[in-house]
């Protein structure tokens, strides 16, 4: 399992990577391995506004559909039309091709509150664990 | 026992396998003073007795299809072919659940799929899904839908006057929570182009019927041009009667978003309404915004062609409180008769049905027309059914076609019991179930009313 | 299966059934509305009826063997209900002739209403409602409409148990409320304690499915009721379990205020591959006003007056109804066959078919649960839930005994519901299945958890014996193949 030590993290799975002045955000190798094989994301549209801890779309398996939470509050400036024909571009490379949104952040200090690389793999260790 | 096969000998085994003594001890867990009420339900009748009962209570009906008929306004009568019936039949289709097993299901699945794929055929349409109950509900989801593909930013539908009554009733029960302004039918006569005028940009949709309910073809030319650039891309939703669609241009290539209505007209009887089945149909842009079950096609193992229920994520038992709506049965049987006499007439079957219901409407509109006393209003080229303003209320004259003419006639739908401002004004619908013959009698009966009317006037 | 599809067997200039001739003289076609095409297969009726049946074998059903999918009541569907719905006076009727022309059919309706209302001790029906989900909207519409006519506009909160069928929360939040996932205790019931929280001005609610979806009658129901209505909030009975009860309790009579019926489900219909279904709703008094429209009432007047003269069964639209759900009446022939079937079974009956459901499924609990684990250990109602899961075989999964048991010529169990229970198999014989069809069963069960051990790989590949093997539904989902294609096919 590949966790990016770019990115940030939240308890429920998603990373969160500074571009520039924007926030590119997606799912984590874990959970895409955790779903399985993904057949649909339901994302926002550009100039839509997330909160963070407020669900912004949907990951879609055969079998589940799950919410996915915003690391943090912001403008929606681009969203990766490349998954609506490829979702499983999610499942290959999470972190890469697969990302989900970019957002221009309101508060760009909501990054530190985010978990460490360190500290969201031990998440995933106590999770496995049950 | 009926339908329970257990001996005596086999309850006390069972009972004894459980670890309890007696039936009482199952039940150990409802409380006392609710346990075992008398129900007062009426005694039980063997197989034989309760058809003798049923058989009267049928028959205490005037049945449609041995009494010449104009009634129509939604359920239509038209003849099915025996093969409909012998499939419907067969034990393996009608007692089967919903194909969750999709390897022992490849007959629901496979007959679903040709459903689908039928549906999309004759309304130009790109993808369809299992059905919703009726035209009325598929109306209703028609709404949900558009309104989801704007992701609940606009709030506006836009509804034609000339949508079914019970479509447009329908709607509002549904979306009475979900904050809605439903506009366009305040004013009922007003023309559909003034209606069009109401989409504007805060509208996710506008819907539209034809052949509407006084059986006319709308001019959808250009119509989804206009609702697109009005509304900015809001959704032109057209019901349609199926029939019509072996004779008529499909509202698929007129750029319609959303194509539905009731397949009743497709090999079902008319059992007093129900059930029915709503076919449903959309762009593949939209296919995950649609409710209701979906079959798509796949490869087992082995690599052969097989069927599943697909794209599931976007249901209930799925998505729980986030899915667009509950729908959870389809209409299977039904879904399967239509299919099954879509099949059976084909493509020569279908268009000359729908040529039939033209020229017999048109010859029975000719002749009414004829009539002193009779107007046929008929603004725009219709199907199969038509308006025809009376000399006295359609009650009196549907009274006198039952009870007073030579034998029964069941006469056309009144239409002041919808629409207020057209009291005297009946809407006739002619199927080739209406011989010639059967035409030209219930002219002969207008005509005699209209006789009897003028002397009761005069007197 | 090597089954071709209808449009595969066509052949172009091939006809099916025929019409008469035309017998009136042409009219004027409109040119510029016709289609050019009409893509309809061109078969013969020798065709489609082989087609249709050679499908119909590839199905397993209720008249082929035991179908025990938890929480669908697959009982025996009586062969008197298809001829009783076919009656020719019956399938004949248009739903907008006279009253006085269809007294038969609403004579039935109406007395299909009593025998619901006896059956549940409720005060009033609709019939309305086409299946088990749009009873649920139906009931959930009505409780809104109660709160607010009652000037409670705050109230938007419906508690819903974490074991309940996905529609009750998809029905909640359809009518614009809030949806609260309320756990179940360690004994399978509601957490009375989780509830608590909740008992306040917003509460619309709750939902409760009982016996709930574990199969278990939940103990706390009496204190629930009493609970939510001390709050003022309303009680929400989903029906799709009453094949446990009829007969047993009256779920009016311990508190409930609105349930719904699934008629092809408790009731004998048949499900006909996914439908139709019926979803009878019935309330309490105080609710009755607010049924969706229009319901049938017996005229009592018109009973002495001259049969001609007044009809004596009418259509009524309750003052404050949510309106109507569906057009005309609802399923009126799958009425025929519910009718037909609680008249030929009157209060013994239908008494001892819950009886019987619940025995048969205790007994087959009692001849797998020391092979399956059980997690919740009691006497349970028509259907229980174990695990398809084996510790001294930790690579198979339900879904892997679900489609050996398709090996053996039997139909599984619902699978993976309710949510609550990991790897869950949810079993319902339904009182229809013989000991000896419930001991088959069972021993296939047994077996196929001896094979979990010894060849596991047999339950991974399964199923092997039929008309398919294992359908690959991520392909389906990714490819959106959803209809035939004469170009690329």
């Amino acid at each position: 399992m590949k966790i990016d030590p770019q990115c940030r993290y939240t308890k429920s799975h998603e990373w969160a990577r500074k571009e520039d002045d924007l926030i590119v955000i997606g799912i984590t190798d874990y959970a895409q391995q955790t779903l399985s094989d993904i057949v649909y994301v339901e994302l926002p549209e550009e100039g839509d506004e997330i909160t963070k801890g407020e669900a912004f779309g949907v990951v879609e398996s055969v079998k589940a559909a799950s919410d996915i939470y915003a690391p943090v509050s912001g403008e929606v400036v681009a969203v990766n039309e490349k998954l609506e024909d490829e979702p499983e571009l999610v499942n290959s490379d999470p972190f890469g091709e697969g990302w989900l949104i970019k957002v221009r952040p309101d508060d760009a200090g909501e990054m530190d509150e985010l978990l460490t690389p360190e500290d969201y793999e031990k998440v995933v260790a106590e999770e496995e664990a049950h | 026992m009926v339908f329970v096969p257990h001996t005596e000998e086999e309850r006390q085994a069972m009972l004894k396998a459980i670890g309890v003594e007696k039936m009482d001890d199952l039940f150990y867990d409802v409380p006392a003073r609710y346990r075992y009420p008398t129900l007062g339900l009426e005694a039980p009748l063997t197989e034989m007795e309760v058809l003798e009962e049923l058989r009267e209570l049928s028959e205490a009906n005037l049945n449609a299809y041995r009494t010449p008929t104009f009634l129509g306004a939604g359920i239509y009568r038209h003849w099915v072919p025996a093969v409909v019936d012998y499939v419907l039949s067969r034990g393996e289709f009608y007692t089967a659940y919903t194909p969750y097993q999709a390897e022992i299901s490849q007959g629901t699945l496979t007959a679903i799929f040709e459903y689908q794929s039928l549906i999309c055929d004759l309304t130009g349409m790109e993808v369809a899904n299992a059905s919703h109950y009726d035209g009325a509900t598929a109306a209703a989801e028609a709404v949900i839908q558009a309104y989801n593909v704007f992701r609940g930013k606009r709030k506006k539908v836009v509804l034609a006057p000339t949508l079914h009554p019970h479509y447009r009733e329908v709607i509002r029960t549904y979306t009475q929570g979900m904050g809605l302004e439903i506009v366009g039918d305040e004013a009922l006569e007003k023309p559909l182009e003034e209606v069009v005028e109401m989409v504007d940009e805060q509208t996710f949709a506008f819907i539209v019927q034809t052949p509407n309910f006084f059986g006319e073809i709308e001019p959808l030319e250009g119509l989804a041009d206009e609702v697109h650039t009005r509304g900015k891309k809001a959704l032109l939703a057209v019901a349609v009667n199926p029939i019509s669609l072996g004779l008529l241009k499909p509202p698929g290539e007129y750029g319609a978003d959303i194509v539905f209505g009731d397949g009743q007209p497709l090999g079902l009887g008319l059992n007093f309404g129900g059930p029915t089945l709503g076919f449903y149909a959309t762009k593949m842009r939209y296919v995950h915004q649609m409710a209701g079950r979906i079959v798509g096609e796949t490869k087992d193992v082995e690599g052969k062609r097989g069927f599943v229920l697909t794209l599931t994520s976007r249901e209930q038992h799925i998505r729980r409180h986030r899915a667009t709506s509950n729908i959870c049965s389809n209409q299977g049987i039904m879904t399967l008769a239509a299919t099954v006499y879509l099949s059976a007439l084909g493509k020569d079957g279908l268009r000359k049905v729908a040529l039939a219901n033209y020229h017999k409407a048109h010859y029975a509109a000719e002749r009414i027309a004829a009539l002193p006393g009779y107007t046929v209003v008929a603004d725009k080229p219709f199907f199969n059914e038509f308006v025809v303003e009376c000399p006295a209320p359609v009650a009196e004259i549907n009274d006198f076609l039952l009870n007073e003419w030579d034998y029964e006639i069941i006469g056309g739908y009144d239409l002041s019991r919808d629409y207020p401002h057209l009291a005297r004004h009946m809407l006739v619908a002619v199927t080739e179930m209406n011989g010639r013959d059967e035409i030209d009698d219930f002219v002969e009966a207008l005509r005699a009313f209209a006789d009897y009317h003028q002397v009761e006037v005069e007197a | 299966m090597t089954e071709p599809l209808i449009f595969e067997l066509s052949i172009p200039g091939r006809k099916g059934v025929r019409l008469p001739e035309l017998d009136v003289p042409e009219s004027e076609l409109p040119a510029d509305l016709l289609r050019d095409d009409l893509p309809l297969p061109e078969v013969s009726e020798v065709d489609v009826v082989r087609h249709y049946l050679r499908l119909s074998q590839l199905n397993y059903a209720v008249d082929k063997g035991i179908y025990p999918l938890g929480s669908c009541t697959m009982k025996y569907n009586p062969k008197i209900n298809e001829v009783a719905a076919r009656l020719p006076g019956f399938v004949g009727i248009h739903p907008l002739q006279d009253e006085l022309t269809v007294q038969g059919a609403l004579y039935l309706m109406y007395h299909l209403q009593e025998q619901l209302k006896a059956i549940s001790g409720f005060d009033a029906i609709s019939l309305q409602p086409a299946a088990g989900a749009h009873g649920e909207l139906t009931g959930v519409l009505i409780m809104r409409k109660y709160h607010l006519d009652r000037g409670e506009t705050q109230r938007d909160t419906m508690l819903i148990p974490d074991s309940a069928h996905g529609t009750n929360p998809a029905s909640t939040s359809m009518s614009g409320l809030r949806v609260v996932e309320i756990p179940s205790d360690a004994r399978g019931n509601v957490d009375l304690e989780a509830m608590k929280a909740y008992m306040n001005e917003r509460l619309i609610g709750i939902m409760i499915t009982n016996p709930n979806t574990l199969g278990l009658f939940d103990e706390n129901l009496e204190a629930i009721c009493q609970m939510v209505h001390e709050a003022g909030g309303l009680v929400y009975g989903d029906g799709a379990n009453m094949n446990a009860l009829m007969g047993i309790m009256r779920p009016a009579e311990i508190g409930i205020d609105v349930m719904h019926f699934n008629l092809h489900k408790t009731f004998s219909t048949p499900h006909g591959g996914g439908g139709p279904g019926s979803g009878p709703v019935g309330v309490v008094a105080k609710l009755a006003d607010f049924l969706p429209a229009p319901i049938v009432v017996k005229e009592v007047d018109a009973e002495e007056e001259a049969e001609e003269e007044a009809p004596l069964y009418t259509f009524y639209d309750p003052p404050k109804s949510i309106g109507r759900v569906k057009s005309f009446w609802g399923h009126f022939s799958v009425m025929i066959k519910a009718y037909t079937y609680i008249r030929m079974l009157g209060d013994e009956g239908v008494r001892r078919a819950a009886e019987y459901a619940v025995l048969n499924a205790n007994y087959l609990l009692s001849r797998i649960r020391d092979v399956y684990p059980l997690p919740y250990d009691r006497i349970c109602k028509h259907e229980f839930v174990v695990e398809g899961r084996f510790e001294d075989a930790p690579g198979v999964r339900a879904l892997d005994i679900a489609k050996r048991l398709i090996d053996y010529g039997v139909h599984p169990p619902t699978n993976y519901f309710p949510l609550i229970v990991h790897e869950a198999l949810m079993i319902e014989p339904t009182e229809t299945e013989s000991k000896q069809e419930v001991d088959r069963y069972a021993d296939i069960l047994l077996k196929i958890a001896e094979e979990a051990k010894t060849d596991p790989d047999l339950l991974h590949e399964a199923p092997h014996n039929a008309p398919v093997r294992r359908l690959d539904e991520v392909y389906a989902a990714r490819q959106k193949i959803l209809r035939y294609r004469r170009d690329q096919q």
